[in-house]
């Protein structure tokens, strides 16, 4: 049941418990008793919501950084990391195989807040060596899903 | 001037289907559960291929019987899912959709006064194949307190000495019924002690939700006498591809082809291509779609029940089939009022057969949201009937 109820609410973390229940065949204390207890094991890690900020009055920049790193005896990569997701414009930090070492999302207001980041946060870091900054242009996808208006229907109301 | 049809064509009655789909496009604001067809895209990569070989100029024929690439596939696929072989040279034919191998399978067997066994409810162009291909339709009434499988009795007493074919439509549209192997292995008995042969229209085989599909070819002594029919369009949401398949033994093979060579020529081309890549690299696809069915499958069980609406488990394709019995009127009455009244289309039961009368057949090719929209509808309609009827 936990993978089938993980693919359900991936998509859609507002479902409700009745439906949720309903549509894996189960009972909803059944559900509930699970997602508390993939919460509690870390695998359900929060329940966020996906926004198409181009779509709102608000501006946002994002930037994809891919940072090159020097790492440290006995601790790898993990320290450096630290230091740059304690951040809280800082949306995510992959560790990446590749020409860079760290892929860094960064979200700011403005394209100078982020080079603002870039240049007296990120690149003063003592392990920092370089980094390239990609600004999102456009967000065509996100999270499996496309930014654009839905389509109608187009099937015939009635088929054999 | 003399009449230009055909006695035969005339006799044959419309689709019960087309009269109540002429009521549903008058509205413009109705919402439909009505559909026979998935609510996904074909899958990007197998569209993609199309595409490709579009691009590349494959534009022309295939030979008669389909790519020989595309009829490899559908054996390793039939070997890997089924267990079953086929020589993809001579016991495999490539047709426009499963339809046309239904027709043309008909045609190839039958001889004027062969008699066709034909379970119902099931869909709705067996009947009508069978008399163009001269046969003689003997309808089998299934029945609800067995789920709507076929059972060996009624098979038993449905065979006379002119029966030469059996129609077996599982995973059902409409019932959503399912036949598993003992339930097979009943049949078959049957089959063989008579010596006739199985049309198997397997085209929702891979829409089961318990268990995995089997195919009655595959049972001892039945692949020389069945022709398994499968396709494209409900497995890997292809309906528009029009694209589909015949197996079985090669003499009946032979003359199917013939058919459809001067009937047809070939099925689409860009189709085939689409078609091998679906098979080489859709199973994910045909998982994803799955799970997402079984949910709503689920999900409007659920519901039907909780409105006290008496509803067996389907087990298959993607179809509820409630019944409605309790309000006293007849399938059409209710899905006519249905729709006048909560703007919501569904298909009455009797469209596929007599016997289908207080049933609707209830599709769940629809999103959730869709879905939710209509079954609160549903319920209120039932709420407001049984306020009716209590007065």
């Amino acid at each position: 049941m936990r993978n089938e109820l993980l693919s359900i609410i991936e998509k859609n973390s507002r479902i409700d418990l009745k439906e949720l229940a309903a549509m894996l065949g189960v009972g909803e204390i059944e559900v509930a008793n699970e997602m508390a207890a993939m919460e509690r094991e870390g695998i359900i890690c929060g329940y966020h919501t996906l926004i198409n900020w181009e779509n709102t009055s608000d501006e946002k920049v994002t930037a994809l950084i891919e940072v090159s790193v020097t790492p440290q005896t006995g601790q790898g990569f993990d320290t450096i990391a630290e230091k740059i997701y304690k951040y809280s414009e800082v949306r995510s930090v992959y560790l990446i195989s590749g020409k860079y070492d760290l892929m860094v999302i960064l979200e700011g207001k403005s394209l100078r807040e982020v080079s603002n980041f870039v240049s007296e946060k990120l690149s003063a870091l003592d392990a920092v060596l370089s980094t390239a900054t990609h600004f999102i242009l456009k967000k065509y996808k996100d999270h499996g899903t496309i930014f654009k208006t839905k389509t109608d229907d187009e099937r015939e109301m009635i088929t054999p | 001037m003399r009449n230009p049809l055909s006695n035969a064509v005339t006799e044959i009655k419309p689709s019960g289907i087309r009269k109540f789909f002429d009521i549903v496009s008058e509205m413009k604001d109705a919402i439909s559960l009505g559909v026979g067809e998935p609510d996904f895209d074909t899958p990007w990569h197998i569209r993609a291929e199309g595409i490709h070989s579009l691009e590349k100029g494959k534009t022309f024929y295939t030979s008669n019987s389909g790519l020989m690439d595309l009829r490899r596939e559908i054996c390793n696929y039939l070997k890997r899912k089924q267990g079953i072989t086929y020589d993809p040279a001579k016991e495999v034919l490539i047709t426009v959709g499963g339809s046309e191998a239904i027709d043309i399978g008909l045609r190839a067997m039958l001889d004027p006064g062969d008699e066709v066994l034909i379970p119902q409810p099931s869909y709705v162009s067996y009947e009508p194949c069978t008399v163009l291909a001269g046969g003689v339709p003997v309808v089998i009434n299934l029945k609800a307190e067995n789920e709507f499988r076929l059972t060996a009795k009624e098979l038993e007493d449905a065979i006379t000495e002119k029966t030469k074919v059996l129609i077996l439509p599982f995973p059902n549209n409409p019932t959503g019924a399912i036949m598993e192997k003992e339930d097979l292995e009943a049949i078959a008995e049957v089959v063989i002690k008579h010596d006739i042969f199985v049309m198997s229209d397997e085209i929702y085989s891979e829409l089961t939700y318990k268990g995995e599909h089997v195919s009655i070819a595959a049972l001892p002594g039945m692949q020389e006498r069945t022709i398994l029919i499968n396709g494209f369009s409900k497995a890997y949401a292809m309906t528009g591809w029009r694209l589909g398949y015949a197996c079985g033994p090669r003499v009946i093979l032979q003359q199917m082809t013939k058919i459809h060579q001067f009937a047809i020529m070939c099925a689409p081309t860009t189709s085939q291509y689409a078609a091998i890549e679906a098979l080489k690299n859709g199973d994910d696809d045909v998982k994803m779609m799955r799970d997402a069915y079984n949910q709503r499958r689920r999900f409007l069980v659920n519901a039907f029940r909780e409105m006290g609406l008496e509803c067996f488990e389907p087990y298959g394709a993607f179809y509820v089939f409630p019944c409605i019995k309790e309000f006293g009127m007849t399938s059409d009455e209710f899905a006519t009022r249905f729709l006048e009244e909560e703007k919501v289309a569904v298909v009455p039961g009797t469209a596929f057969g007599d016997c289908g009368e207080g049933f609707l057949r209830i599709s769940y090719a629809y999103s959730l949201e869709n879905l939710k929209v209509a079954i609160g509808r549903f319920e209120r309609f039932v709420k407001k009937l049984r306020e009716e009827q209590n007065k």
